[in-house]
């Protein structure tokens, strides 16, 4: 996203403006171990959790903040937080 | 014509004939007299502005930040504790690029408590992202609210600006004072056309939040927008100078520098007596000269060097002093000559309104020749006891 002049811009940044580089540990989502339960789609804050057609979960890693609510909910222990490289 | 009039009224005529759309300030001493005199002239219908009146200066620069992000011309006042107060504002109406116009009656900070003249007040908000102009006399002080407005508003700037001048000393004399017509004004400044403005028929976000991924680079524009403006301070100083014959052209005055030995460095109403005491010691045949800096932001690193790269010893005069370091004048010229070899002493003085004598002036050349400074010149050390 270009800068604005005097931190100004049009309607509807918040979808724009990538936040995701707030992260310090990302969910990793081990698909063999998921069993689509829909937990972590639903539990994610920033709804950034979402199912494909078949069910399989993926963040967006552009918003996720790396909260960890995924992994600490998922019953499957199918998500775990590493350590975000920068 | 010129008129003989008080500074703050010369300066109260000069914003009229800028025709700001909007007019926040709250009153304090000593720039009463300014936004006093504004307010009878809209109240007169000589001035067709709004004027609000508010509780505070915090209020005051976010009224004029509103109404600025607005898309008006927008104009405030303020000295001191007001302008302590705007602190936050100050920053704001920067980093929005919103270029407000405020007079800064110089005046000392508290505590202790004081009315009286120094520079504290403006250079305490130096790292702002305002421009800052000093002017030496009322004519000066005038002439430079054209300018800055000139300036802020160019489409290569967008920056707010203080226009400087010491309480007092300037705002509560009567000098003579050249002052522009009406017409006169309009042909060098025009309408301020905003690049963009709070419209509710076409909306927009100002002031957004910006994550560690952009704050750097906004901040870095800012910077470039401070130091870029250099150049249109010297565009529409030598226009100035063209149309009305009074050049602002350089953000420096370089009085009998020719063939200096000793440099004067100060800014403001001082070197008016600087320069007498230069006179008369190049009568004694003692060749001092005289630096002064008229735009302290951006500051002109560039003409210092050129200025002083011969000379043998530098003394600033500042009325300023960042505690725990030096004054602040003395900082930028010794940064400006670093690796020149040239000699840069430190002289806080004239704080709190104590008067400034020719003779002053003429011990701080002494001291610098015998290498002393770095120091408050005229402590009175009895009542250090």
């Amino acid at each position: 996203m270009a800068l604005g002049l005097g931190c100004s811009s049009r309607p509807g940044t918040s979808r724009a403006n990538r936040t995701g580089s707030w992260r310090t540990f990302r969910p990793v989502f081990l698909h063999d171990k998921c069993t689509k339960c829909g937990l972590c789609v639903s539990v994610c804050p920033e709804g950034c959790v979402v199912a494909d057609s078949e069910g399989i979960p993926e963040p967006d890693y552009d918003y996720c903040k790396g909260c960890g609510l995924c992994a600490e909910e998922c019953p499957a222990g199918a998500i775990e937080m590493q350590k975000e490289e920068k | 014509m010129m008129e003989i009039m008080e500074g703050s009224h010369a300066v109260a005529n000069a914003v009229r004939m800028c025709r700001p759309q909007v007019i926040a300030a709250y009153p304090i001493t000593p720039q009463t007299h300014i936004v006093e005199a504004l307010a009878e002239m809209v109240a007169d219908c000589r001035l067709d502005a709004e004027y609000i009146t508010v509780e505070s200066e915090f209020s005051a620069l976010s009224a004029c930040l509103g109404a600025s992000a607005a898309g008006s011309r927008v104009y405030s006042a303020t000295t001191s504790q007001g302008l302590a107060l705007m602190f936050e504002v100050c920053f704001n109406t920067a980093g929005l690029r919103l270029p407000v116009v405020m007079s800064i009656v110089n005046r000392a900070l508290g505590a202790p408590l004081s009315i009286w003249n120094d520079q504290q007040d403006s250079i305490a908000l130096r790292d702002s992202g305002w421009l800052q102009f000093y002017a030496e006399d009322n004519q000066e002080a005038t002439d430079l609210h054209y300018v800055a407005y000139r300036v802020a508003e160019d489409r290569r700037v967008l920056l707010p600006a203080f226009v400087c001048f010491d309480g007092y000393i300037l705002s509560h004399t009567y000098e003579p004072v050249e002052m522009l017509t009406e017409e006169q004004v309009d042909r060098y400044l025009p309408k301020y056309r905003p690049v963009h403005r709070l419209d509710s028929a076409d909306p927009i976000s100002i002031g957004l939040f910006a994550s560690p991924d952009y704050y750097t680079e906004f901040r870095y524009q800012i910077d470039q927008a401070v130091k870029g403006s250099m150049q249109v301070i010297r565009e529409a100083g030598r226009q100035f100078g063209e149309m009305f014959g009074r050049d602002y052209a350089s953000p420096v005055e370089e009085y009998r520098m020719d063939d200096a030995d000793c440099a004067i460095v100060a800014m403001g109403s001082i070197c008016g007596t600087a320069k007498d005491a230069i006179d008369e010691m190049r009568k004694e045949g003692r060749k001092a000269g005289l630096l002064r800096i008229r735009t302290f932001r951006p500051f002109p690193a560039e003409e210092v060097r050129k200025a002083l790269s011969g000379v043998s010893s530098v003394a600033v005069l500042d009325k300023n002093i960042s505690l725990g370091s030096k004054g602040a004048v003395a900082l930028e010229v010794r940064d400006a000559l670093y690796g020149s070899g040239v000699p840069v002493l430190d002289y806080i003085i004239a704080l709190g309104g104590r008067d400034v004598a020719k003779k002053d002036i003429k011990s701080v050349v002494d001291m610098a020749a015998a290498g002393k400074g770095d120091l408050f010149y005229g402590l009175r050390e009895e009542v250090l006891r």
